[in-house]
């Protein structure tokens, strides 16, 4: 018998096994793709849609800071655009379903903010 | 690097220089930087008329506006009960104050009480988070709910039983199915209590209470100011605080 053989072997039954979440996401459909967003309303976000997309959390924690601690209620969009600093009144207000948004990624990635307690989801009270 | 006795001096003269200036640079600041914007300077204070609310009879026009604007919820027992605004017995509410035989109406009618917003909290200090303090541009005691992890000492700080706690999920009450979708609600295991609708004041507008009152039994304003409705019934009116022996100076004032 050759050693060869056997370490051939041995290679492709360690590629296979650390391959193993790949194998399992074809066969069960899962897939690394970005999970489909519903459109927002109007035409831009409160900031920059790169910021938004990796930064949001940090922009709400801001929010809650400046209205709850020190009574700053107003933010100025990149454009402009005035807003009220609202989770539910102004997030929602454009992105009305946070199923169909917030959730989509949120749940693709495991996070359970737990805002949601407390603020309120309008859609989830009709 | 090593410093040498030359550089030292020129750095040690430079700073001289810069200490020199520092009143002239604080100028330039001081132009730049508005000052402290934020506080306006004001005292919100309200004043109670109970021979006025108690014209209108059972009525509980302020108690319902309040807790229905803050989703404040109704389990329909008193161990669960949470309150930012309700009505007391007069000797609840006065018991160091009043004696027997106090005027008929006053003695037997209800007293509305909330949150005293005491210009001295003793929630504030017993507080480990400091999820509630007092505003310094306008003396309001504030309540964070983000930072509450539900201790409950200020529930027993507070003399006046102004803090609720929520033991249960406050959106399982019934009356929290006609729910005002413009201010959060609360959950399980954080205390609540009213917060002079500071959020409706941003707005401009006044508390919900005073604006349902219909008797005109509640008047709100600012201390601060001379001018203002509150002063010319404090010095047009005796009035009374709840248990002023305690030093907390409450800012809700009582005409008896
Ligand atoms: C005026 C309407 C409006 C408001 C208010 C608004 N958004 Fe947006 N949001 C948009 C639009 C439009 C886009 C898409 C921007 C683009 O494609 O350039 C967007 C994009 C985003 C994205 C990125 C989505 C992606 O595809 O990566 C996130 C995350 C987001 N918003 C979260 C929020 C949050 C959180 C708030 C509240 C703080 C908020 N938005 C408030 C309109 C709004
Ligand atoms: C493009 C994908 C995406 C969208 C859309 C999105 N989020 Fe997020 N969200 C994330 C990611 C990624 C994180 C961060 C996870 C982490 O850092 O652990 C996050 C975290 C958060 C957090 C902090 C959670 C925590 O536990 O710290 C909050 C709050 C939040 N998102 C609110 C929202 C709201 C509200 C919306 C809808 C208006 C929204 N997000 C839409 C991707 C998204
Ligand atoms: C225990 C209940 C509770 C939880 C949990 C909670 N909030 Fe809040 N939040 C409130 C209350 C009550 C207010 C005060 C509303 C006001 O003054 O208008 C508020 C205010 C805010 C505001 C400003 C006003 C508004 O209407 O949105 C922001 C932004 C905010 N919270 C963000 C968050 C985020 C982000 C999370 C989750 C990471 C969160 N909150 C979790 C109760 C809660």
């Amino acid at each position: 018998m050759s050693d060869k053989r056997n370490i051939i072997i041995g290679v492709i039954i360690f590629i296979l096994l650390m391959t193993i979440p790949i194998w399992l996401n074809l066969a069960t459909g899962t897939s690394t793709e970005r999970p489909e967003l519903e459109k927002p309303k109007g035409d831009a976000c409160v900031m920059d849609k790169e910021y938004m997309t990796s930064y949001h959390m940090d922009l709400l924690n801001e929010w809650r800071e400046e209205v709850v601690r020190n009574g700053e209620r107003e933010h100025i969009a990149p454009d402009g655009k005035k807003y009220d600093r609202s989770l539910t009144n102004t997030c929602l207000d454009c992105h009305p379903s946070k199923e169909k948004f917030c959730d989509q990624c949120h749940n693709y990635l495991g996070v359970k903010p737990y805002c949601w307690s407390c603020h309120i989801v309008p859609e989830e009270f009709k | 690097m090593s410093i040498d006795r030359r550089n030292f001096l020129k750095l040690a003269g430079l700073g001289t220089v810069g200490l020199a200036a520092s009143p002239a640079i604080d100028l330039f600041a001081s132009v730049k930087v508005p000052e402290v914007s934020k506080k306006s300077g004001k005292r919100w204070a309200m004043v109670i008329d109970l021979p006025k609310c108690h014209s209108e009879k059972d009525c509980t026009s302020c108690v319902d506006a309040c807790h229905k604007t803050h989703n404040v919820p109704d389990f329909g027992n008193p161990k669960d009960e949470i309150k930012w605004i309700w009505k007391e017995s007069f000797h609840g509410a006065f018991h160091d104050v009043g004696h027997e035989h106090l005027k008929e109406d006053i003695l037997h009618g209800p007293s509305i009480v909330l949150c005293n917003h005491c210009d001295n909290p003793p929630c504030v200090k017993a507080c480990p988070t400091q999820s509630t303090w007092k505003r310094e541009e306008d003396g309001i005691v504030m309540m964070d709910w983000h930072r509450c992890i539900g201790c409950r000492y200020c529930v027993v700080a507070c003399p006046y039983g102004a803090r609720s706690f929520n033991w249960r999920d406050p959106r399982q009450a019934e009356n929290m199915k006609d729910i005002n979708l413009d201010y959060p609600t609360r959950m399980r295991g954080v205390v609540e209590k009213c917060t002079f609708c500071e959020e409706l004041l941003a707005k401009g507008k006044l508390p919900s209470c005073v604006d349902a009152c219909k008797a005109g039994a509640l008047t709100f304003g600012d201390l601060n100011d001379s001018h203002s409705k509150v002063r010319e019934l404090l010095e047009n009116n005796f009035t009374i605080r709840r248990r002023p022996g305690l030093g907390t100076q409450p800012q809700i004032y009582y005409i008896v």
